[in-house]
This record gives structure tokens, C-alpha cells and sequence, in this order.
């Protein structure tokens, strides 16, 4: 079906129809459209889970675990400081193999209060054990968080999966979206390790040095693991719904001498830039980059490679450009820019190509290379 | 006590420190909650005592989880079993400092949004996990790691925050009146919605008193009015007979104190401000009980 939604109602209404047994979720701006679709269609009776209003994001994730341990499908929705606030059960949430999904709205982190876009939230996740996705528009927002549930449940994976989209600049953007029948593409949730009282058992508890690296291992076993479920996922979804993803989204690199890469809408509106470069006869295409974790598999050797980064790490450098020069061993050049909303237009996506100086970072607005 | 059943839920392998009183206190609590159980657990003497990975001291699924999270994972599992058509207990065993300090919040929250289950709060009035730091609910004049020269403000109120928040079932209850203690779980687990029973367990190495006095500690308690046991239905409260005893008569709370090395040293003062304070409420629940029969 056609219309027309915002990236926050196109996440409710994907959760809708995954069907998820108990919600539970505290609000925060920009984000809290989303629990108020999904508080509405329970209480208008259009969706059956059971919703549970908590009184903190720390508690948001504590319900979903609880939920989740008992072998039924849960979905949550955070941002910013929910997001830190739940920092320690996002921890519990993976090392106890939860299959749980959470949208969460990337903004920025205070002070300065700043309720705009940056990624910096979700980077501070990075090393959770939770799979992350960055959409780029209200169709990937709505068939991504789809995709989500089947591959968080499945269980070569049975780890939770977080799906970002920008604050505002998606969330908040109307833009048409075609939903589908989802019918069996999301398959009854089961729980190996699910509670069972019939069969009683200790969960999280004590585990000595002799054990618990095996578990580390087995999260990260999974996690490698989860690449070919996504590709099974995306390659089912595209022949049922006719939209294809892939762990990246590729425009125009056949050729190109020079690839940009970034997240979110920032890579989706880089295919713009990449237009105008190449009627200046630049070589250049673009790579979004949809799964942080698990890091896509990128060949970048022979380019010119530009990293557009929307978050930070103080004292070290932009994100992204630094698991993109570790990970395929190149030099990037390396651009911090859309900080905390910070406006960066097509023009100012080829201006960061056209200016390239490799091995060197660009804040963008304090224009100083460093 | 004709009535306990002799199955067992919590095996004899406990890591517990000898004397413990609040594994004795879970035996009968899982006693009177029976198999169709799964206890939530937040980081406490309890996640120790149940034992290592791959073994488990406890016949029941016990879900260990974060200190503060402990309320808020039970409504989720408790949503769940309800939309699984289950009627599964689920039961928060907590210590003072997960209920009274980090927790309160999402105590607090699963009190207020009705989520179906039973809180109970095992008190041994400190840290004991990390080795005998003050909590919220050490009392005036005792002495801990952290108030080494004895705690200069009181004991907070967790059963008065309790009743704020309207429940229909409310307990305290001590670990030596085991009887006492299955009784009011059972009857908590009769009521939908969340209940909550304060169990007061004195720990040995925290209390600073010989192993085998355990019992008897939990008695002096009582029997000095110190502790109190009611419980509360539908705001209805009625005292209970070991109490409803100690009430005619309470022996001098220096009988209570004198034993335990935690209060060796403490001022006059602080010993004041305990007696007014239990006196204080021992008048208002007999008023309360009172009023309300
Ligand atoms: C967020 C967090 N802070 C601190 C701790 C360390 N910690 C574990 S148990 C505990 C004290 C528990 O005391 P209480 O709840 O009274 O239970 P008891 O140990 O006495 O049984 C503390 C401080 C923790 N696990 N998590
Ligand atoms: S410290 Fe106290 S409460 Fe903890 S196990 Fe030992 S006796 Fe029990």
C-alpha cells in the first residue's frame, strides 16, 4: 500500500506487523513519535502486544529483557541519552543472546543540549555485541526493521539488532512509502534458551574465567555468522517485495577513481554530489555504508577514498574513517561533518571530493585541516 | 509446621557464608512459591550464593540481571508470560541496597504500572556482595566499611514508600519465623498485581555476631519491637502474633544491640534516637491497626 509517513511512523508501522509480543519504551525527543504510534495502535486494538510504559530507558531495556528471556518477540525505541542511559543493559541485552530490536533516533549527545543528528549515540554502542543498521530514507526505515526482527530471531544470530535513522532529517521527513504483507517472511520467534520451568536453569550468572571467554566467542562467532543471515534476508526480501539492500549501497563505483563514504542520509544524499562531480568529468561514486556491525567487506584498493563521518571520537578521530583505514588498510581523507545538525549540502559533499588531501581530517564549518 | 512442603528448591550447595539467614529465608520463599516460578535476581549476596556457571544451587529458572534492573526485567517477563496465556510467578528476590538505593526507581515504576508479581527485599541492612558497605537501610549508629565509626543518619522508610504506592498486599517478615515467612509469600502470590514482603535477615559477618546466633538475632529484633512484623491487605493491617507478643512487653532494644559488633561504640545519642524512632512506630501501627479493624 501507497502514502505518504514520516521515518518515525514507518518504523510503527513495520513493528505493527512483525507482531511483537511486549513493547516497553520511554520517550525522548525525536524519537517519540514512535512510541506514541505504537502506544496508539495497542490501545486502538490494531496491534495486540502487550505495552509497557516504564519510568527510564534503563528500565525500557530491563523489560525487553525480561520480556525476551521468556521466548517472545520485543521491540524498544530510544536516542541520544536513552540510548547511554540503557548502556548497561544494551550490554546485558547481547551477552544474553536476546534477539531484541530497537530503532533508535541517532542525535547528539549534551552538552550543549542538541536535539539534532549525529551518530556519535550509536558509535558509543559499538562494542555491545548489538548488530547495527543506518537507514537513509522512510522505505529503508520501514523494510529494514522488518528485516530486523527475522534476523535478530534467527538462530545462527540470536543477538539484538539496532536500527538507526537520523533525527529529524529522517525521523521527522515525510517522504511515500509502500508497505507490504509481510505473511510468513518473519517466522515464529524460538528461543533455544528460553525459561522454562519445566526445566529450571541459571541465567547470567556467575561465570568463571575457564567459561566466560567462551562466551565472548560465541557472540562474536555469531556476529560473523549474522553476515550470510542478512544476505539470506535481503536477497528473500527482494524477491518478495522487489527492494533490494545489500550490507552496502554502491552508486556509481564501477569506474570510479574516488569513493565517499558514509552513513544514513549523509551517504543517501552524497549520490547527489557524486552526479555533480561527474558532470566536472571527476571519477567519483559513492558507497553507503548500511551495516556498521557486522563491518562490511569493502575493496577500496587503487581509490581515493573520502569518509564523511557524523560523530566523533575525542583524541582519536572520526569513526568510521578509522575501522575503514584499519579494516582495508588505506589512508582516507577524513571529513567531520553534520555534527549536531550541522547543515552540509550536496555542493558541500563535492566541495569535500574536490578538496581531497589524503591522510589528513577536515572538520567542516571550523574549515581547518588537521 | 505441619503444612511446608518437604520438596526443596534451594540444594545445599550454596556458597553462602555460614549462617546466613537470608538462604534459609529463600528455602521457605521458594516453598511457598513452588515450581511454577522464576525468580529475578540483581547483583547481590543471592547471584553469589546460587552458585558458578555451569552449576546452579536453585530447582527454579533464576534470572540474574543488573543491580538496577531487577523490578523492570519482572514486568517485562511478567507481560510476557501474560501474553503467553502463563501463570508463571515471577518474583524479585532483592537485597536492602538493590530495593532501597540503586533499584528504587524501578521498583518504584513496577509498583505504579501494576505489573503482576511479588517484591521481596532481603534486608541485612548493608552491602553484603561487596563486603559490608552502608545501604539506605543500615541503621542509625551501626558500623560498616563505609561508616566506620557508625552511620550518622537513619534508616529510610522503604515500607512507608512501599504503601505510597497503594498495593494490595504488603509484608514484613523476619528470617526466624520461617512459618511466618511461607505463610505471607503464599498469600502474596494469591493477589494480582504487584505485592511486596521486607524480610529482615541478619547476616553474620555483617552484624558482626557467632554463626549460630542467626536465629536468635532475628528474634531479639522482634522481640525489642526493633522490627516489626504486619502485614498489610487492601489497607487493612494487621500485626502479627510474634509481634503482637513483643508488643506487651518488648524487651530493652540493648539486648538487641549489645550482641552485635556492628553497634560497639555507639553513642548514647544514636541509641536515643533508635528507641524514640521505634517507639514512634510501634504506637502508629497499633493506632493503624486500630483504626483500621
Ligand atoms: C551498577 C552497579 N553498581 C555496583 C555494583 C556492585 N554491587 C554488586 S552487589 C552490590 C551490593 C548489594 O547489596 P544488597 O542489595 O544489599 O544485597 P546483599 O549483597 O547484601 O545481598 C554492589 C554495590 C553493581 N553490580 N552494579
Ligand atoms: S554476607 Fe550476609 S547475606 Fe551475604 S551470604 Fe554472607 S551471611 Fe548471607
Amino acid at each position: 500500500m501507497k502514502e505518504i509517513a514520516t521515518g518515525n511512523k514507518a518504523i510503527a508501522k513495520a513493528v505493527k506487523q512483525a507482531l511483537p509480543d511486549v513493547v516497553a519504551a520511554y520517550p525522548i525527543t525525536p524519537q517519540t513519535e514512535i512510541v506514541e504510534t505504537i502506544a496508539d495502535f495497542v490501545t486502538s486494538g490494531q496491534m495486540k502486544s502487550r505495552y509497557i510504559p516504564v519510568e527510564s530507558e534503563h528500565s525500557a531495556m530491563a523489560a525487553c529483557i525480561g520480556a525476551s528471556i521468556t521466548g517472545v518477540r520485543t521491540f524498544t525505541a530510544t536516542s541520544a541519552h536513552g540510548l547511554l542511559y540503557m548502556h548497561e543493559m544494551t550490554n546485558w541485552a547481547a551477552g544474553a543472546r536476546l534477539p531484541i530490536v530497537m530503532a533508535n533516533v541517532n542525535r547528539s549527545l549534551g552538552p550543549g543540549w542538541n536535539i539534532w543528528a549525529e551518530h556519535t549515540d550509536a558509535m558509543q554502542e559499538r562494542d555491545t555485541g548489538w548488530l547495527q543498521v543506518y537507514v537513509s530514507t522512510v522505505q529503508e526505515a520501514y523494510d529494514t526493521t522488518l528485516m530486523a526482527f527475522r534476523i535478530a530471531e534467527h538462530n545462527d544470530v540470536l543477538l539484538p539488532v539496532m536500527v538507526n535513522l537520523d533525527g529529524f532529517v529522517l525521523s521527522h521527513i515525510m517522504q511515500p512509502l509502500d508497505t507490504v504483507e509481510p505473511g510468513n517472511f518473519i517466522p515464529p520467534i524460538h528461543l533455544p534458551h528460553a525459561i522454562d520451568v519445566k526445566n529450571p536453569a541459571g541465567y547470567g550468572g556467575l561465570t568463571g574465567p575457564d567459561q566466560h571467554f567462551k562466551f565472548r566467542w560465541d557472540i562474536e562467532r555469531s556476529i560473523r555468522d549474522s553476515e550470510k543471515v542478512i544476505a539470506a534476508t535481503e536477497a528473500d526480501f527482494a524477491k518478495r517485495f522487489g527492494r533490494k539492500y545489500g550490507p552496502v549501497e554502491e552508486y556509481r563505483c564501477e569506474d570510479a577513481d574516488v569513493i565517499l563514504i558514509a552513513l544514513g542520509t549523509l551517504g543517501k544524499e552524497a549520490e547527489v554530489a557524486i552526479d555533480i562531480l561527474r558532470k566536472e568529468g571527476i571519477k567519483a561514486g559513492s558507497m553507503r555504508l548500511r551495516w556498521f556491525r557486522p563491518f562490511p567487506k569493502l575493496d577500496l584498493t587503487g581509490k581515493d577514498v573520502v569518509v564523511i563521518d557524523r560523530d566523533y571520537s575525542f583524541g582519536y578521530g572520526g569513526i568510521v574513517a578509522h575501522e575503514i583505514m584499519a579494516k582495508c588498510h588505506c589512508d582516507v581523507f577524513s571529513v567531520i561533518a553534520g555534527l549536531g545538525g550541522q547543515e552540509v549540502t550536496y555542493d558541500d559533499i563535492a566541495e569535500f571530493v574536490r578538496k581531497r588531501r589524503i591522510g589528513t581530517e577536515f572538520w567542516f564549518g571550523v574549515n581547518a585541516h588537521v | 509446621m505441619a503444612e511446608i512442603p518437604k520438596e526443596e528448591y534451594l540444594k545445599k550447595c550454596t556458597s553462602a557464608c555460614a549462617g546466613c539467614s537470608s538462604s534459609l529465608t529463600l528455602r521457605y520463599v521458594l516453598k511457598a512459591a513452588g515450581h511454577d516460578t522464576v525468580l529475578v535476581v540483581p547483583a547481590c549476596c543471592t547471584s553469589v550464593i546460587q552458585g558458578i556457571y555451569p552449576n546452579t544451587a536453585m530447582n527454579v529458572p533464576v534470572y540474574n540481571v543488573a543491580f538496577a534492573a531487577a523490578a523492570a526485567c519482572a514486568s517485562g517477563m511478567s507481560e510476557a508470560f501474560r501474553s503467553l496465556g502463563r501463570k508463571t510467578n515471577v518474583i524479585v528476590y532483592a537485597g536492602d541496597g538493590g530495593t532501597l538505593d540503586i533499584g528504587i526507581q524501578s521498583m518504584s515504576g513496577a509498583f505504579e504500572r501494576g505489573t503482576d508479581f511479588l517484591y521481596i527485599c532481603y534486608d541485612n541492612e548493608a552491602y553484603g556482595n561487596t563486603g559490608m558497605q552502608r545501604s539506605g537501610a543500615t541503621p542509625l549508629g551501626a558500623r560498616t566499611t563505609t561508616t566506620p565509626t557508625g552511620k550518622t543518619v537513619e534508616k529510610k522508610d522503604i515500607d512507608a514508600i512501599a504503601a505510597a504506592h497503594h498495593l494490595s498486599y504488603m509484608a514484613t517478615a523476619c528470617s526466624a519465623y520461617p512459618q511466618d515467612i511461607y505463610k505471607k509469600v503464599a498469600k502474596a502470590l494469591t493477589f494480582r498485581g504487584p505485592t511486596f514482603i521486607h524480610i529482615l535477615a541478619p547476616c553474620p559477618p555483617g552484624w558482626r555476631y557467632p554463626a549460630e546466633k542467626t536465629i536468635e538475632m532475628g528474634k531479639l529484633a522482634v522481640k525489642s519491637g526493633m522490627w516489626v512484623l504486619y502485614e498489610r491487605e487492601n489497607n487493612k493491617l494487621t500485626i502479627s502474633a510474634p509481634s503482637k507478643a513483643a508488643m506487651r512487653k518488648p524487651i530493652p532494644l540493648e539486648e538487641y544491640l549489645g550482641p552485635q559488633g556492628r553497634f560497639k561504640g555507639i553513642d548514647p545519642k544514636s541509641i536515643e534516637i533508635l528507641k524514640q524512632r521505634l517507639a514512634d512506630n510501634l504506637k502508629h501501627l497499633a493506632a493503624e491497626e486500630e483504626a483500621s479493624a
